[in-house]
């Protein structure tokens, strides 16, 4: 008997068959697809982090004018009595004057040719430093007659020339610019008279109207959104910390507790904009809070963020291994002792990092905030706590709404780089989260 | 005595409870503690306790029933036939309460009022001098409300402190002379903190009852209003603020479904396919740095990708796709929201797909990998079915996330209430249509605000749908390997 032929389609392990190679091929293609996934979650990351900061970054910088404004009695104190309530009447235009020509007066001295309309000069001036000094004079009437250095902001189409969003194309079609301003403008530049620097009002200054784009600023909304995060840390973390303790500690399991656990996980996941509504129907129309009080977004926050809280609190609690609480009750501690004496403090970096990552969230929030009206319009600074809690106040997230609802392109820099501020406030508290989490994380 | 003065005594009173508690501890048993049942702090604490707690609970009740009970004694006071056309009692009432602001700051800085409540122009002028401005002279009745608010208020405040302080002296007297050796101070201790605990945790609770509660009273509002089979089944939403608007739901719910079918279109791949590789192939190394990178985009506020999708993607999709291929020139567009709320939505189905591929045994994929398969066969047909229900739930709670989802629909959709097909035009979603019926100034009798709570409704109950339906999946599926 002869051996058997070989077989026609024996393999080699050295050459692939076509259904291996096929086989590898989609191997092949299946981790590229899985590649090109994450690349794609980067680049979208990417793609809205430059685009956020390409926009905002000009916010934190600002057109200065800075010339010596002489403040004519004759306009602004025609009765010499140097009486604030007299001078009062002098409204922000009487002031808007006497910047131009002190304006004009420095140009000619400076040497520098005007073939502007007289009324550009006027105009490059932001009507918001009218009102500042207005207010410094009003603070101290004895300035009168003097000459003082003044730093004046530069109007929001200067501010924009400077900083890319203004071209000469677009000044011709604008009726609030023209290129022969945006000419002059460049000459200031030159003779010193106009200056760019870090733009410290942005963060102090409160909103402003809507043809003022470069004096808007941060100040109120800041404090606002500062003032919610106090109303929530003092309501949301103890309650949180006793509900979990509750649940995780001393709840027997029964039906009612379960109802409570189902809820708790539900709750987590309505959408905030529901809180808004529950703030608007039961703070605002049946407990009779103010509109647009901190207070109000303070409360529609912490019940946003409790289950967010209470939800890492449990685990962190449930991470504590029973031979503690077995050691502490074995030397006669109560159960409530237990706790607070030793299962408490060893769960404390645990519970402290998921409250601040929920505090990070509930700084962000803005949809229920839209309800409660904390969209308004707000100029002044709330007061101190407690009482300030009850004043109208602005938030961050929802002024960066607020300002890109305007017409004015300066407000979408301005918008953009209140996100760079409200990134920043995220970021310092996702740290301090990470590094208590690194510091203090323990394991049994 | 103002409340915030009120509370500080009751916190002195308090502190003053705890140091006589645990004094008349060691007192009874004269310094031997081995004789008491409880530590001496747990006397002094609950002596302490039982000072200030009652007392703090009637001022709360107090204050929440002093604000409408004087209310309605002022509101008694205006006549019907004096309030203005165009105007309601709850205007002239929040005018009663300017005056009566107004007249106590008046009084705060040394006015005599008296004369004033006679004259309403003297009145005007002398409150716009404070800086308080009144658009109209006030009426004499509404003077004399303002001034009966201001006396009720008054003696209010003083019986408010009379009572509290009678409570807190009653319970902290009453608590001192029960302290006896025998009494079993640490145990009525711990079972107030105990009560305190379940109260917080009663919280959850109340919250759901009152998200239920004032979502279904007001929408039971609406339907008395408007008819829910309109509601319900018609395809015009048009509100007029001046009445006769139609408010059906449909061209909302087609919005909203619109976008999150988008948004789940680029969300699904992109975040499935991510977890995938991150479990199965990248490196620990490469896993370490590239998973927190993608949860950062869980952690962006929803207002910065709504102004990301108003300046950076809408006007991209409206110069680049719609307007050459002739969809429209709008910047707002299902497209813009859903591609955006797309990316925001891949943290939440990378990371929970993630976790629950990492859960399936490594037995299962060892036993694919030993019978010849790639790697990737072993994902696709063995380790995804195992996965296959905790995915479905990560994507179901991914689509209920972008249901409910405000800003970047408000800032990316638009606002026109539209049954299209193209994706580049504007449409509104439900969440949109919920924040602009309740911005501004609202006057809560008109079907045009109500409706808000109608589709606040709808809204919760879709997503809580979703949520149970996830949960319940996840649930199931996770006792399989235990």
């Amino acid at each position: 008997m002869t051996a058997p032929m070989p077989s026609a389609n024996r393999s080699s392990l050295f050459t692939q068959d076509p259904r291996t190679k096929a086989r590898n091929a989609a191997e092949k293609r299946f981790r590229a697809y899985g590649l090109s996934a994450i690349i794609a979650a980067l680049l979208a990351l990417v793609w809205l982090l430059i685009s956020i900061f390409g926009n905002g970054l000009p916010a934190f910088r600002q057109t200065f004018l800075t010339f010596p404004v002489t403040l004519e009695a004759a306009v602004l104190d025609k009765s010499g009595v140097l009486d604030p309530a007299v001078m009062a009447k002098v409204t922000t235009l009487g002031y808007g004057k006497v910047l131009a020509r002190s304006l004009t007066a420095e140009l000619a001295a400076k040497g520098i040719v005007i073939d502007a309309k007289p009324g550009d000069i006027a105009d490059m001036i932001s009507e918001e430093s009218a009102a500042t000094l207005r207010d410094l004079v009003l603070a101290d009437p004895k300035l009168i007659g003097t000459t003082i250095a003044f730093t004046a902001l530069a109007s929001g189409r200067i501010d924009g020339y400077f900083k890319g969003r203004v071209t000469m194309a677009s000044a011709a079609l604008d009726k609030n610019t023209s290129p022969a301003q945006l000419v002059l403008a460049d000459k200031m530049k030159a003779a010193g008279l106009l200056t760019i620097g870090f733009n410290t009002g942005f963060l102090t200054m409160p909103d402003a109207s809507d043809k003022r784009p470069e004096a808007a600023g941060l100040g109120v909304a800041i404090i606002g959104s500062v003032y919610m995060m106090l109303v929530v840390l003092v309501l949301a973390l103890p309650i949180g910390v006793a509900a979990s303790i509750y649940l995780e500690e001393f709840a027997p399991k029964n039906r009612w507790t379960d109802i409570i656990e189902v809820n708790i996980a539900n709750l987590a996941a309505v959408p905030s904009i529901v809180y808004g509504i529950l703030g608007l129907a039961i703070f605002i129309n049946t407990v009779g809070l103010p509109q647009s009080a901190p207070i109000v977004g303070g409360l529609v926050l912490t019940l946003l963020s409790l289950p967010r809280i209470i939800i890492p609190t449990r685990a962190a609690l449930k991470a504590v291994p029973p031979s503690i609480r077995d050691a502490a009750l074995g030397v006669g501690a109560s159960r409530l002792q237990t706790v607070f004496h030793h299962v408490l403090p060893l769960a404390m970096p645990g519970i402290l990092t998921g409250t601040i990552i929920g505090l990070a969230q509930a700084l962000g929030e803005s949809a229920p905030l839209l309800l409660i009206g904390m969209v308004a319009f707000v100029r002044d600074f709330p007061g101190a706590p407690l009482d300030g809690l009850f004043d109208p106040a602005a938030a961050l997230p929802v002024q960066i709404y607020n300002w890109t609802t305007r017409g004015d392109p300066g407000f979408v820099e301005r918008a953009s780089g209140a996100i760079i501020v409200l990134l920043i406030f995220l970021i310092v508290m996702n740290t301090v989260a990470i590094l208590l989490r690194r510091k203090f994380e323990r394991r049994w | 005595m103002s409340t915030a003065f009120l509370s500080l005594t009751l916190i002195v009173l308090a502190a003053a409870g705890f140091w006589f508690g645990r004094a008349r501890a060691l007192t009874v048993v004269s310094g031997d503690i081995r004789k008491l049942h409880s530590l001496p702090t747990f006397y002094g604490r609950i002596t302490a306790l039982m000072a200030a707690v009652p007392a703090f609970g009637l001022i709360i009740l107090w204050l929440l029933a002093q604000s409408s009970f004087i209310d309605n004694r002022a509101s008694a006071l205006i006549q019907t036939a004096e309030i203005p056309a165009g105007s309601s009692t709850a205007l002239v009432m929040a005018d009663v309460r300017r005056v009566a602001a107004g007249l106590d700051q008046l009084e705060n800085t040394g006015v005599n009022v008296a004369p004033l409540l006679a004259s309403p122009a003297a009145l005007k002028t002398a409150l716009n001098a404070a800086g308080i401005v009144l658009e109209t002279e006030p009426t004499l009745s509404t003077l004399a409300a303002a001034q009966t608010a201001r006396d009720l208020s008054a003696s209010s405040r003083f019986w408010m402190t009379v009572a509290a302080l009678a409570v807190a002296g009653l319970g902290l007297v009453l608590t001192y002379r029960r302290i006896t050796p025998q009494y079993r101070a640490r145990a009525a201790f711990e079972s107030f903190v105990m009560v305190v605990l379940i109260a917080c945790s009663l919280v959850a609770i109340l919250t759901t009852v009152g998200i239920v509660g004032s979502l279904l009273f007001e929408s039971v509002n609406f339907f008395r209003l408007y008819p829910a089979s309109e509601f319900f089944f018609s395809t015009t939403w048009n509100p007029k603020f001046g009445g006769g608007s139609s408010l059906g739901i449909w061209p909302l719910v087609w919005g909203t479904l619109y976008v999150s079918a988008i948004a789940l279109i680029v969300a699904v791949p992109i975040g499935l396919m991510s977890a995938i590789y991150l479990a199965e192939y990248a490196s620990r190394a490469t896993r370490s740095w590239v998973k927190p990178a993608i949860e950062i985009l869980a952690g962006i506020p929803t207002i910065v990708y709504g102004l990301f999708a108003l300046i950076t993607v809408g006007p991209l999709l409206r110069d680049y796709f719609a307007a050459p291929l002739g969809f429209g020139d709008s910047s707002s567009s299902v497209m813009t929201a859903g591609l955006v709320m797309g990316i925001m939505v891949i943290p939440f189905i990378s990371s929970l797909s993630d976790d629950i591929i990492n859960a399936v045994p490594q037995s299962l994929r060892d036993g694919s990998l030993g019978l010849g398969a790639t790697p990737s066969e072993t994902t696709l047909r063995v380790v995804l079915p195992a996965a296959l229900p905790g995915i479905v739930g990560a994507i179901l709670l991914a689509a209920s996330r972008a249901i409910g989802e405000t800003m970047i629909v408000v800032m990316g959709a638009g606002a026109a209430a539209k049954l299209s097909l193209n994706p580049f035009e504007a449409m509104t979603t439900v969440t949109v249509k919920i924040v602009s019926q309740l911005t501004g100034d609202t006057e809560f009798a008109s079907p045009e605000t109500l409706v808000a709570f109608a589709l606040g409704l709808t809204l919760f109950t879709l997503t809580l749908i979703l949520n149970i339906i996830a949960l319940i999946i996840v649930r199931k599926y996770r006792e399989q390997y235990e």
